[in-house]
């Protein structure tokens, strides 16, 4: 069969894993069926279903472990993984950071898992395709996009008694519409558990080929600081970065944005504009995440920032034991509460500034003030007045994201987007357009 | 040949099979104790068909023959399904036959028959190095081994048995000012990812090189913050590798040149192909560029590409000017009235068993100058500019013209030699400028191979691991900005 493993096959291949080891072990088995369709030049170019279960075992002689991952699950299989994991082990020298295996844990309810999705196949994918690519072919546009889905289930076991299951769905789409000239493009994105709930094709290549229509012509801008209007994708793409930063370890070790001079972190602090509270919860009806970490940790609310205090770190239980902290789990998606109104409302807010769509090629170059380069791709467009008068050449941005949390000049209604810059599925970001000011752009781009 | 019978049986015009095996090995250590050691290892069977000229492609972790007959037959319905959305039909350039290929990465130790306590230790002998150095607070370091084992099978007759291994051993320093107000990282970039097995470890001397690491991100607290401004660029091969794979790898592979793959890595200022192909000039006549799947310990090296088609070598760029792209068999037909290429070059790549291949990157590589300059050669004959050492943050934009990259460790040039160490460097520039300032090159000796594993491209996104090689070039009058400051 090509479907998800059930809790009882799940908790039936688990135990045949733990089952084959001599010795303390831990199992996380993931079954996963992903489809995918692809389309670029206004047609279909490929698309692949493939499905697969692996299992990761990790056994451990005392303070000594070593980790497996495999997918021959026969008999046979599983055992020569067991003894390829209990021959490392037994070579590796003693962990003294080792915590011991966790007991049983009680868990949230997982309400990540849609049949509209699990069923969206191949034939399905290609109409979604076709109903962009016919779009834009009658407007004289070139269309591109991706249509992602992936339906799994999530099981961890471990030799204590401790046994988790989940599963979930997750789609995305995402259109790029380009002039058939090039001198235009824009780019449309959705993603959400529930295929039902996201935004139509239809919607997205109007949407992608309005902004490639806007985007011709571009004039250049003198790089600067400037006002910006971000776009949702935008604002995603960076704020995850936040999340990526906020581990308590390495801000006690003084090698973090979130370290204090002379010592320890800045818990407490207030470190940004007073409407940003950012927190992560798998419950929550944004985000739909899998309830427990890769060791069976339950995953609840957590709140990381609030009202512009940074609330917490995330500690590993080694860490937390360290610091005689509870430990923090990192995980169940991320979301950056907003206000209301959207887009367009905050750009007639703006009487001279930028909006941004989103951006690109996103990389770190000062991690110790989270500072990061990028560039605005697929739709960037002066805002003179409240309105959007004409599209300016891309730009590339040197930018604090600290400095930026603390810039925020106004905020709208938070949604779910794509904040990967591959448009594939990942963990759930869930964050508002935003108003910044001062947001500081090093130098122009001719790449449309 | 099961699933391919099933395949055609069931409609299919063209059918490949995979069968993949792909083991990773993994031992990461910090400071003085082991972090993770794994060890995977992955099978599965993708099989990818053609009907009426659109792809299918379904690939399973089930090796059994009921389960590839299920596999090819999935493929061939869903290629009827998408075939409805396809507007011109797939055409395949020609390939010979091979029915018993077979090929192995060239390697002196199997690295997986190494014991790991010899791994281990060897790591945390280098971590004790580092930490011997004053200031030195923390250190991590890893090996990682990739061997990808794979069974090729076409309707055109090829039947092709591949191994390919992979090894890097790398480590990275992290010194502390003592009040907490600043940190700076160290990494051994210096020592390149490579198609070569445990030999490579050993001739990194991780142990050995360990100390100057350190001690350079000790100094790199104390370095002088650059002043913005135009700087003559002297670029360690260390470094320059991934400005050419960024400047010139990206930009020359034909489907995003065409649009094809605009929704994610971007398109290219290399285009349309008979404005540019013997036309565009990249840089100074002394510019040669090599794309080559054939060279000795680079990580794009193979006996034949995920098509069957033969490791190819061939011109990108010939005395400064563009000449060919990257191809796989069915992007032969659209530029071989340019080029008059009518075979692939042979770039198709797919990470695993569970992802289909498509046009990845072969290793592209600077061609050494022909005066035997050495590195010392271009500092001496430099008055006033910035050498660059190691990969740092790199960002280019989706056609490849804007970008801006960071390195490891930068020194000041005055006069013909280095003086101080610089701290928050990067460069900013538009790739034609930047290739056309390139006045210096280092001659065969100075000539040395860099390399990434996690070059992503393609939706969903799969990671290619390929080389570069390079001399050291020199850049006049290039754009520095100082990221230090906002």
């Amino acid at each position: 069969m090509t479907e998800v493993l059930s809790e009882a096959e799940a908790r039936e291949l688990c135990q045949r894993i733990l089952g084959a080891s001599s010795t303390e072990a831990e199992v996380r088995v993931e079954s996963t069926v992903d489809g995918n369709s692809r389309y670029a030049v206004n047609q279909l170019t490929t698309a692949g279903e493939v499905a697969d279960t692996q299992a990761t075992a990790t056994v451990r002689f005392g303070r000594r472990s070593a980790s497996v991952t495999f997918n021959a699950l026969e008999q046979s299989g599983i055992a020569a993984a067991v003894r390829k994991a209990e021959g490392l082990a037994r070579l590796a020298p003693e962990n003294a950071e080792q915590m011991p295996l966790l007991e049983q844990q009680a868990y949230g309810e997982s309400a990540a898992f849609f049949e509209s999705t699990k069923d969206l196949g191949p034939a399905p994918r290609a109409a979604a395709a076709r109903a962009v690519t016919d779009a834009t072919e009658q407007s004289g546009l070139v269309a591109s996009g991706f249509i992602a889905r992936a339906a799994s289930s999530t099981a961890v076991a471990n030799s204590s008694g401790l046994f988790a299951y989940a599963r979930s769905t997750l789609a995305s789409h995402t259109v790029t519409v380009r002039t058939t000239d090039g001198g235009g493009s824009g780019w449309a994105g959705t993603t959400h558990n529930d295929w039902q709930w996201m935004t139509t094709p239809g919607v997205l290549a109007e949407r992608a080929g309005t902004k490639a229509e806007q985007s011709v012509e571009p004039v250049g801008v003198q790089p600067a600081p400037y006002t910006v209007v971000l776009e949702p994708t935008a604002v995603g793409s960076l704020v995850r970065r936040v999340a990526f930063g906020l581990g308590a370890r390495a801000a006690d070790e003084g090698r973090s944005a979130f370290s204090r001079p002379g010592g320890g972190n800045r818990i407490g602090e207030r470190m940004l504009d007073e409407r940003v509270t950012l927190y992560s919860d798998p419950q929550d009806p944004d985000l739909r995440e899998v309830p427990f970490t890769a060791e069976g940790q339950p995953l609840r609310r957590t709140v990381w920032i609030e009202g512009g205090v940074l609330n917490n770190l995330a500690y590993d239980r080694f860490w937390a034991e360290q610091q005689q902290t509870p430990p923090v789990p990192m995980g169940g998606g991320i979301k950056l509460e907003g206000g209301t109104g959207g887009v367009e409302d905050l750009v007639r807010s703006v009487e001279s500034g930028l909006l941004i769509t989103r951006f690109w090629y996103i990389r770190a170059v000062d991690p110790r003030a989270l500072v990061y380069t990028g560039l605005t791709r697929d739709g960037t467009y002066l805002i003179e007045g409240g309105q959007i008068t004409r599209a300016v050449k891309n730009l590339r941005f040197n930018q604090g994201l600290v400095e930026m949390l603390s810039n925020i000049e106004a905020m709208g209604a938070a949604q779910r987007v794509v904040a990967s810059e591959s448009g594939g599925l990942g963990s759930a970001v869930v964050v508002p357009p935003l108003v910044v000011r001062d947001f500081h752009f090093t130098s122009s781009s001719d790449a449309i | 040949m099961h699933a391919l019978d099933s395949a055609m049986a069931a409609g299919a015009s063209y059918a490949d099979a995979r069968v993949t095996s792909v083991r990773n090995q993994s031992v990461s250590t910090r400071e003085d104790r082991i972090t993770a050691l794994r060890d995977d290892e992955t099978v599965g069977i993708a099989v990818r068909v053609l009907v009426g000229g659109a792809w299918g492609f379904v690939a399973s972790r089930n090796l059994t023959r009921t389960e590839s007959a299920r596999v090819a037959r999935a493929a061939v319905d869903q290629a009827r399904a998408n075939e409805p959305a396809t507007r011109r039909p797939v055409q395949l350039a020609p390939v010979d036959a091979y029915p018993n290929g077979v090929w192995e990465t060239p390697i002196r130790i199997d690295p997986f028959a190494v014991p790991v306590e010899d791994k281990v230790e060897l790591l945390l002998a280098a971590n004790a190095e580092a930490l011997r150095v004053g200031g030195a607070r923390f250190v991590s370091s890893s090996m990682a081994f990739v061997r990808l084992q794979t069974t090729f099978a076409s309707t055109d007759g090829s039947i092709i048995e591949q191994t390919l291994y992979r090894t890097w051993p790398s480590m990275s320093v992290t010194a502390v000012s003592p009040d907490h107000s600043d940190f700076q990282s160290r990494s051994s970039t210096e020592v390149a990812p490579m198609g070569l097995g445990y030999e490579h470890v050993h001739a990194a001397q991780l142990d050995r090189r360990a100390g100057e690491w350190a001690e350079e991100a000790v100094r790199k607290l104390s370095a002088r913050p650059v002043e913005p401004g135009e700087y003559d660029l002297i670029l360690d091969p260390s470094h320059l590798f991934l400005t050419i794979h960024e400047n010139i790898g990206h930009p020359t592979e034909l489907d995003r040149a065409l649009g094809y793959e605009a929704n994610y890595a971007g398109t290219s200022f290399l285009s349309p192909p008979e404005s540019v192909i013997g036309r565009f000039r990249y840089g100074p006549e002394m510019m040669n560029v090599l794309a080559d799947r054939t060279q000795r310990g680079a990580l794009a090296t193979v006996g034949w590409d995920d098509e069957g088609v033969p490791a190819d070598s061939w011109p990108i760029v010939k005395d400064g000017v563009f000449v060919d792209y990257q191809t796989t068999r069915e992007q032969v037909h659209w530029i071989s009235g340019l080029t008059g290429v009518t075979h692939s070059h042979g770039c198709a790549y797919a990470q695993s068993w569970d992802r289909v291949q498509f046009q990845r990157m072969p290793n592209i590589s600077l061609l050494p100058g022909e005066e035997d300059y050495l590195l010392d050669d271009l500092i001496a004959a430099t008055d006033r500019g910035i050498l660059i050492k190691g990969r740092g943050s790199y960002s280019i934009d989706q056609q490849r013209f804007n970008f801006q990259f960071g390195g490891q460790v930068f020194y000041e040039v005055r006069d013909g030699a280095v003086t101080e160490m610089l701290k928050d460097v990067a460069y900013q520039g538009r790739t034609p400028e930047f290739w056309n300032s390139l006045d210096m090159l280092g001659g065969a000796r100075s000539y040395e191979l860099g390399g990434t594993f996690y070059d992503g491209k393609g939706q969903p996104s799969q990671s290619n691991a390929v080389s570069h090689g390079c001399p050291p070039a020199r850049f006049r009058g290039v754009s520095v900005i100082n990221t230090g400051r906002s």
